[in-house]
């Protein structure tokens, strides 16, 4: 696995934004999900820096920061791609093929669910049911949906977001 | 919101506007699948066609899951006397000739309704 | 994108077909191309337009003429006469014979939709869900304003109680009653949520119902905080559903501005406030007890009940908890009366249910049928059958916590009584359906594989059960499972239903127990003839090629991952099984489908 490149120092201008989320749900109820989400969205991901400032400026143990973001698939201790692709494993999916797309998008990618290629321009994680069960198999890259695939449309698509300027 | 008469007020101004204006509705299914599926381009094109045609009898408008997943995109049109036609597997050339035949000349694109897409094999 | 002067429609219905149709589209497409018109002219084949005693039919546009039983012969005239002259020819028009009205043109005409009842979805697909106004316009908030005015928190929740409505998110119990028990409970606060955390694979109902009419949940919400006594709720929101959550949001809003939220809502001194909380993929949190603790920012792991959240749920508060679906229906109940509700419906379930149908079936999509409906109607009548000529094997229904219904059992009516008889569940409303290419063994693998995997880790029952009954699953999927494993299977998921800690865990063995009870020749096959007839078990399958029909082409050579097919020209090739990987793509790229799964 390569080492993180994502540069969460918190003495870049992303630090003043995460004060400024840790401000705003101070005085709420249950802050601690919201907070992380808004986080993650902010760093792509949740390195222990951040974790660590969230710890302080909500005054919650570390210990209870990491438990909460290990719990949910949906924070990632990981940095993601730059495009993620999600392959949507919910029982329509999956009853129309999705095992096939899942193992086609492995081989065209080098890596396996969870990682991240070496150039950081793709990870792959599998998901549960987006909801677009008429559309099976669906795979989601970024907020792009692709529906009623077959597995030799995968390379199309890839090639589409590798040929995308970056 | 102090009153019921003020909600019954805003029912009917609301009421008026829907189905009141002697024009068409026009709507697209844009729940989760139907964006999923390419509703987007169709509801920018649509709008672009009626900007362009300067329609001004035509409420263009975003509506939820229309149920059938399968035909997405959906397009409604109800046309000023209340007659409903369904598009279905919509495109943005598709949406463009709804506008032109169906609000503008008022014929139907019969080729295009999902009692036609029902009868095409899948 | 081309923009053509006109387009040629050809009817391709089953009538028009038999009489020359194809030949007839055929024949303009050449005289198109003959007289360089292929920039300008398309030529379409359209589904029937139910005009057949006239067939073949063929339709001009822009000018909407319909000419009627054309022949081959008639298509020079009609190219040169009527495209490129703009003369109609008339000897081909139909006349009065024609008549349009009949053709289906709306959604509400198709089968699909007519034997619907929408209750629930009453307003998606009908209104901008992004506009208060059209909510309004359709009675919305109208409820509201009826029981704020006039009611009084008895009332209502007699009301509700009288109804029969039962939660719809899966367990089925009886709505009125619960709302009942929280406004019972003594507490300086008490707190109204709404579970939209829609865990269940292949589901997409709540979706559906906030993305199209978010309204109606924040109204029957604010009806239940008025009957239980509470002046804050909270919708639970999967993270995953982000066009839901920004819809939510737009409604919220804009019922705060409106005064429908906030302070003093119609002068009678009732607040009621309004949060939305997103979930973060954890499929527990559906669960009542790991949803309130995750509001509370914590992991979402469920607590023992009793205490029932009614009783001391959010913050320690008595609590309300219903789902998206149920609380769609509280405004329409409100409004027509409980009688008119419970007149919908079977003997002892009331109302509609919304269904996601998803699977081998012609209509995916969403239905909102009477409860009683048998699986026929759905399967058959509203889901069109199944596509390609296969045969119905089964419906997966209630998800991961759900069970099969087989083809054997088509004619039942859904209700939550039947279903459990047969070993489903109502559940959420995932209504999967398969045909012949299922393996039933590996659907049960799946569904473990799901629960194991969200299985939160409280409770060693689900923690360790779960996985110790995928091993034994993955074992016989993979050729190597002996008879004991069946016992072994039972006995674990009679025991895990039974000391779990939260309905995740006692219902993780449904999957299996119903399997086994209607499929369990299939598991059978697979432990002793190490066979999997539906030719999914990759394991217990092998990619042939047919010698007959084999050209020797070498493209399957070509594209196999592996390497492992050999041949030369003019000797059929062969897979060395030794090798083979099973991927299929061999099987995807012959051209002469020489390539069978021999299961």
């Amino acid at each position: 696995m390569s080492a993180c490149k994502c540069n969460a120092h918190l003495d870049d201008p992303r630090a003043e934004k995460l004060r400024q989320i840790i401000t705003k749900y101070r005085n709420t109820n249950g802050a601690l999900i919201p907070v992380l989400h808004e986080a993650q969205e902010l760093y792509g991901h949740l390195p222990i820096e951040v974790q660590k400032a969230i710890s302080e400026g909500l005054n919650v143990p570390l210990a209870e920061i990491y438990g909460v973001v290990t719990f949910y698939t949906q924070f990632s201790l990981m940095p993601k791609g730059k495009f993620k692709i999600q392959v949507c494993m919910g029982t329509a999916c999956y009853v129309k093929g999705a095992n096939s797309i899942l193992d086609k998008l492995k081989e065209k990618l080098g890596v396996d669910i969870g990682d991240c290629t070496e150039d950081g321009l793709f990870s792959l994680d599998v998901c549960r049911c987006i909801g677009a069960c008429g559309l099976a198999p669906v795979i989601m890259i970024n907020d792009e949906v692709y529906g009623t695939l077959t597995a030799d449309q995968i390379e199309g698509i890839i090639r589409k977001y590798q040929e995308r300027p970056v | 919101m102090k009153s019921i008469a003020e909600l019954n007020q805003i029912k009917k101004d609301a009421l008026a506007r829907i189905s009141g204006n002697n024009g068409f509705r026009v709507m697209v299914g844009m729940a989760t699948c139907g964006i999923a599926a390419g509703a987007k381009p169709v509801f920018n094109t649509l709008a672009e066609e009626i900007k362009q045609r300067e329609l001004s009898n035509v409420d263009l408008t975003i509506t939820g899951c229309i149920g059938s997943c399968r035909l997405e995109p959906l397009v409604e049109v109800i046309d000023p006397l209340g007659r409903r036609v369904t598009y279905a597997k919509v495109d943005p050339q598709k949406a463009a000739r709804i506008v032109a035949e169906h609000i503008v000349n008022g014929r139907i694109c019969l080729d295009y309704t999902i009692g036609a897409a029902l009868s095409a094999p899948n | 994108m081309n923009i053509y002067r006109a387009h040629i429609l050809v009817c391709n219905g089953e009538k028009c077909n038999s009489q020359n149709a194809q030949a007839i589209y055929d024949e303009f497409k050449t005289q198109i191309k003959k007289n360089k018109l292929e920039e300008e002219l398309t030529v379409v084949q359209t589904g029937c337009i139910d005009q057949c005693s006239q067939g073949p039919v063929v339709i001009i546009y822009p000018s909407g003429v319909i000419y009627t039983m054309v022949r081959i012969e008639d298509v020079t005239e009609i190219v040169t006469e009527h495209i490129i002259r703009g003369n109609v020819v008339n000897r081909l028009l139909g006349g009065e014979n024609i008549n349009l009205d009949s053709v289906i043109k709306s959604l509400d005409q198709v089968d699909f939709f007519k034997r619907q009842v929408r209750i629930a979805l009453r307003n998606c697909g009908v209104i901008n869900p992004e506009s208060i106004e059209e909510y309004i316009a359709y009675d919305g908030y109208q409820a509201l304003a009826k029981v704020l005015t006039g009611m009084t928190p008895e009332q209502v929740i007699e009301v509700v109680k009288e109804s029969g409505l039962r939660g719809r998110g899966g367990a089925g119990f009886p709505t009125g009653v619960k709302w009942e028990f929280t406004a019972r409970a003594k507490g300086d606060q008490k707190y109204v949520c709404c579970n939209a955390d829609e865990g269940d694979p292949g589901a997409f109902m709540d979706r559906s119902i906030l993305e199209g009419d978010p309204h109606s949940v924040i109204e029957a919400m604010t009806i239940a905080g008025f009957a239980v006594d509470s002046n804050q709720g909270y919708i639970y929101v999967r993270a995953e559903y982000p066009i839901a959550v920004k819809r939510l949001n737009i409604a919220i809003a804009q019922a705060k501005e409106h005064g429908l939220l906030g302070k003093d809502i119609f002068g009678t001194g009732f607040n009621f406030d309004l949060e939305i909380r997103l979930g973060a993929g954890a499929f527990v949190c559906g669960e009542e007890t790991a949803l309130m603790t995750s509001i509370e920012g914590k992991r979402g792991e469920p607590r023992p009940r009793p205490p029932f959240p009614a009783v001391k749920g959010l913050w320690q508060k008595p609590t309300l908890l219903n789902n998206v679906e149920s609380y769609a229906n509280i405004p329409a109940i409100i409004l027509k009366g409980a009688q008119w509700f419970s007149s919908i419906g079977s003997e002892k379930s009331k109302g509609t249910k919304v269904f996601a149908v998803g699977g081998k079936i012609q209509n995916t999509g969403l239905v909102e049928i009477p409860i009683g409906t048998t699986l026929r109607e759905v399967v058959y009548e509203i889901g069109g059958g199944i596509p390609n000529g296969k045969e119905f094997k089964a419906a997966q229904i209630g998800g991961p916590s759900g069970g099969c219904i087989p083809a054997s059992h088509v004619d039942v009516a859904i209700d939550y009584n039947s279903l459990v008889q047969l070993g489903a569940m109502m559940g959420s409303g995932g209504l999967i359906i398969m045909d012949e290419d299922t393996c039933m063994v590996d659907l049960a693998k799946f569904f473990l594989e799901f629960t194991a995997d969200e299985s939160c880790g409280k409770c060693p029952p689900c923690r360790i059960g779960t996985k110790r009954m995928l091993e034994i699953l993955q074992r016989i999927t993979d050729g190597k499972g002996t008879a004991e494993d069946i016992d072994k299977l039972e006995i674990l998921a009679k025991n895990i239903r039974v000391s779990a800690l939260c309905g995740l865990g006692q219902s993780a063995p449904n999957p299996i127990l119903s399997t086994l009870r209607y499929f369990r020749n299939e598991y059978m096959a697979h432990i002793q003839d190490k066979k999997c007839l539906a030719g999914v078990c990759k394991s217990l399958m092998q990619y042939v090629i047919n010698a007959e029909a084999c050209r020797s082409c070498g493209i399957c050579s070509r594209v196999c991952p592996a390497g492992c097919i050999k041949g030369e020209k003019n000797v059929p090739y062969v897979i060395d099984q030794t090798k083979c990987i099973k991927c299929g793509a061999c099987m995807e790229k012959c051209p002469f489908k020489a390539i069978y799964k021999n299961a």
